[in-house]
């Protein structure tokens, strides 16, 4: 990925990210974030992490924001008139929004942050990636299995009347 | 050529400023859901970028264990919310203040 197309995607993707945040309809924040989400995808992509990337896409716009169209859908939430906090709410957390982002990049202009190194052969395929999880990370990955059984049994016993 | 770890890393922050600010400014329960999520995907923008310039694939690893778990919240969240608004007939967290003080 060249620096340019790095700062077209990145001046892309704050956009995006400030209109779920800003956007009155709930409906069109959950639209940018699948906007969002998917340039994030790029970035992955061009960092060679394609399974992530793929698994992004599938997962996270395809199957969670669907979620939240669908809960919005069923509550039928219209453009709110109170969509904000009170003025001075709003005011004081994004001065501290910006301070936060302004200290962190001036944190990283003075740090020294090592030089990207050339990644090893087979870095970032999906045969590396299974390697990992499937040797050490075997006993987290189990587990994951059953905090989906619990949230799936959790999910439809509070949805449930 | 590529653009130096640091400039992910910002972009990075700067996203998860945003998500702090959606979470602090907004009063729909269901937008500042999205604003969490906006945030666990900017840690997993470091994480990538991270695991990119160590060369190691443990960053994506955690990157997958992270997905997992936002979507195990997203269900149980959203369930919650669709519980509480069958009760409360509302979804503006100044209304939903029972578990307050």
């Amino acid at each position: 990925m060249s620096p340019l197309l790095f700062l077209l995607l990145a001046a892309l993707t704050v956009a995006s990210a400030l209109t779920v945040v800003v956007h009155r309809n709930p409906v069109h924040s959950a639209c940018a974030l699948v906007v969002t989400l998917c340039l994030l995808a790029v970035f992955f992509l061009g960092l060679d992490a394609q399974l992530v990337a793929f698994l992004q896409v599938i997962v996270y716009a395809g199957a969670i924001v669907v979620l939240f169209l669908f809960v919005i859908m069923l509550l039928n939430l219209q453009v709110e008139a109170r969509a904000m906090a009170g003025a001075l709410l709003v005011g004081t957390a994004t001065a501290g929004g910006v301070a936060l982002a302004v200290l962190v990049v001036t944190a990283l202009r003075r740090a020294a942050v090592p030089a990207a190194a050339n990644p090893p052969a087979g870095f970032g395929e999906t045969a590396a990636l299974a390697r990992q999880l499937f040797t050490v990370y075997l006993l987290p990955f189990e587990l994951t299995s059953i905090l989906l059984l619990v949230a799936i049994v959790g999910a439809v016993a509070l949805a449930k009347k | 050529m590529t653009p130096p770890l640091a400039w992910y890393l910002g972009l990075s922050a700067v996203l998860f400023a945003i998500g702090v600010l959606g979470v602090l400014i907004r009063r729909n329960v269901i937008v500042i859901f999205m604003a969490i999520e906006l945030m666990l995907n900017a840690v997993n923008l470091s994480f990538v970028a991270l695991a990119r310039s160590t060369g190691s694939m443990d960053g994506q690893v955690i990157v997958f264990f992270v997905m997992t778990v936002a979507a195990a919240e997203a269900a149980v969240g959203l369930a919650i919310i669709l519980s509480m608004f069958r009760n409360r007939e509302t979804t503006n967290v100044d209304e939903l203040a029972t578990l307050r003080w």
